[in-house]
């Protein structure tokens, strides 16, 4: 193996510096006694103060996380449900392309493309289209035009992650489940699905991490009483960086590094157990 | 065998299959009976796989009927059909381990989680593979996996058991005991197989009848013994075994057959066929069938002409002989006691007449 020059680890210590920097700085002032309503980046002294009434319904950052909460989950669930069945269904093109005849065929790919677009507009554009489209329908803007717009950016990361999965898997899986005596609904349930499952967990993961950072197109639909996370904290910094956002983004960090971690643990277990089990057969 | 009066357990009817604008089917009808081995025999594309689909219900004719047990099961769905199918990939559920394969078919039957346990038991043991039940197929050989499908199939007991190629991915060996497994299986449970392949020596081995397919259509169905002594066409002929098509024209049509003038040489040939005089005719005769020696000999169907190659292959010799008017023919005869013949001398070649049959030329039309 050839080995790696000494410039080589001061670059990657460089590009993890500037990283990270930026992170740590939020980090340790997250622990500033400063008594200031906004944050002046000069440390005065360890204090926990701020994470002591970071949730305190004055500052109103609970009430924006569960706002950023509910809107992920909802918009998640019923992404992943749309996507996953989305993909299954077009998975299955061949079979109906004889049905649909050569336009039906390139019709089917065109929306298949169509689906796809959503992540690829600028947000922008999404959040004011969708803003005057709510407006037009006379909707009242919230909870419900948060979910459905978050809806449509969702779904296309779901859909990609399972289409890719179910193009690995061998059709005839299906065909034998039918073939065993399994009705169209049972073999997706009992074949199709659990094969898809991981790729429908990791869209799912994905789309919840876009839903919660989502600003601009939050930003044109939200409602006086939904104000998301990402929204709440631009709000706030409007006027200078309250402290409290600060602590706010450390205990979103180690959320996510906690997340990430257990993931990571739980896939390092599942392929201990299965080379143990290899092992033990042999 | 009285097949007459028995009554076909299967029965397709002239079933036609379109794939957009390509007919991979074009008419075809065969009665199926109970307990029967029967081998769909083809080169590839040429419509088994399409035609075991219909039978499965993957894939629905655009015309013609499918009979099972004389009930029209043509636009019954796959789950409802009393019939199973071992895929040539084997398309085992890799989130489950063997077990719960070969469970599979009776969980969806409802059964319950004793006799789920028993009869996957009994399965695997007659399968041989007792204690392979937690294992996942990614854990298994090829020959296992082969064995599994199989299991997950039977456990069913389907009417009819229908194997796509099962043993195609298979090495020789194992190939060759698959086959005996597979007969000994057959036999003892009495089930139906339809049973395809492309290698006609597994088809001759194994199958109580064949039924050879060409471009969507049956060729020829009967015993192994009749495709290879008495092929009708000459597709039949080539594609079974090794044969010579010999080129000629009816010189003469009796009642029992008729004289074939081959670039001046008039044999005598067995045919049912409809011939008149001076029609163009296509006699095959199996390579090993044919006897050489070294002057000519007092049989009635003989030929003479230059041994062009002469090939020892241990237990037997391997001979291309040219005849005067420029065809070949290649035979085959045991080592023992040959006749002594080198490389351009003039031999002459005999046959019994039964041995050859005149064929119906379908060769030179396809290509």
């Amino acid at each position: 193996m050839k080995k790696n020059s000494p410039w080589a680890g001061v670059y990657m210590a460089l590009v993890l510096v500037l990283l990270y920097l930026p992170i740590l700085v939020v980090v340790l002032f997250s622990f500033n006694s400063n008594p200031g309503r906004t944050a002046n980046f000069q440390f005065e002294g360890f204090s926990m103060q701020w994470y002591e009434n970071l949730f305190d319904p004055i500052t109103g950052y609970g009430q924006a996380l569960m706002n950023s909460l509910s809107i992920a989950f909802w918009s998640v669930l019923l992404s992943a449900v749309i996507g996953t069945l989305g993909a299954i269904g077009l998975a299955r093109r061949p079979v109906r392309k004889s049905v649909l005849g050569k336009a039906g065929a390139a019709a089917l790919s065109l929306g298949e493309q169509l689906a796809v677009l959503p992540i690829m507009i600028p947000e922008i554009i999404l959040g004011i289209a969708f803003m005057a489209l709510f407006t037009a329908l006379k909707m009242s803007f919230g909870m419900v035009t948060l979910v459905l717009s978050h809806i449509t950016f969702c779904v296309p990361y779901i859909f990609i992650t399972v289409k890719g999965r179910l193009a690995t898997l061998d059709p005839g899986l299906e065909e034998a489940a039918r073939d065993l005596g399994a009705s169209p609904l049972r073999a997706l349930t009992t074949v199709t699905l659990p094969l898809a499952l991981p790729a429908v967990i990791s869209g799912c993961l994905l789309a919840f991490a876009m839903s919660m950072d989502d600003f601009v197109i939050s930003f044109f639909v939200n409602g006086p009483t939904t104000t998301t996370l990402p929204l709440k904290v631009y709000s706030s910094v409007k006027v200078g960086v309250p402290p409290h956002v600060n602590a706010l983004c450390t205990v979103m960090l180690v959320a996510v590094f906690f997340l990430v971690g257990m993931g990571q643990l739980l896939q390092a277990r599942a392929e201990r157990r299965r080379l143990k089990s290899v092992k033990a057969d042999s | 065998m009285p097949v007459a009066e028995r009554q076909a357990l299967l029965s397709l009817r002239d079933l036609h299959k379109v794939f957009d604008t390509q007919e991979a089917l074009s008419g075809v009808s065969l009665d199926v009976y109970e307990g029967e081995f029967l081998t769909l025999l083809g080169p590839s594309g040429c419509g088994k796989t399409t035609t075991l689909r219909i039978i499965a219900g993957l894939e629905m004719p655009s015309r013609g009927v499918v009979l099972l047990n004389g009930e029209d099961i043509t636009s019954l769905p796959p789950e409802k059909r009393q019939v199973n199918t071992v895929f040539q990939n084997y398309a085992l559920f890799p989130h489950m381990n063997v077990e719960k394969n070969i469970a599979y078919g009776l969980r969806m039957r409802g059964a319950s989680r004793q006799e789920m346990k028993e009869a996957t038991e009994k399965m695997l043991q007659l399968v041989q593979l007792e204690g392979y039940g937690k294992r996942q197929p990614s854990q298994l050989s090829g020959g296992q996996r082969q064995r599994v499908a199989i299991a997950r199939s039977l456990v069913l007991s389907p009417r009819i058991l229908l194997l796509d190629e099962p043993l195609g991915a298979l090495d020789l060996q194992l190939r060759r005991q698959m086959q005996q497994e597979l007969k000994r299986m057959q036999q003892s449970l009495g089930i139906t197989f339809i049973y395809i392949t492309h290698d006609q020596e597994e088809a001759l081995g194994m199958s109580d009848r064949i039924a050879l397919m060409r471009d969507g259509r049956f060729v020829q169905v009967g015993s192994p013994e009749a495709l290879y002594e008495k092929p009708e066409t000459a597709f039949a002929a080539s594609f079974i075994g090794e044969t010579n098509l010999l080129h000629g024209r009816a010189a003469a049509v009796r009642d029992d057959g008729v004289l074939m003038d081959v670039g001046g040489i008039t044999l005598p040939a067995d045919s049912d066929l409809w011939i008149s005089l001076g029609d163009p005719l296509c006699l095959s005769i199996r390579a090993e069938r044919l006897y050489m020696s070294a002057a000519p000999v007092k049989e009635p169907c003989q030929v003479s002409g230059i041994l062009t190659e002469s090939r020892y292959a241990g237990g037997e010799r391997v001979c291309v002989i040219r005849l005067p008017d420029g065809q070949v023919l290649k035979s085959r005869h045991p080592t023992e006691g040959e006749v002594p013949c080198v490389v351009g001398d003039k031999v002459c070649l005999w046959w019994h007449q039964a041995s050859a049959v005149i064929v119906r030329d379908d060769l030179e039309a396809a290509s």
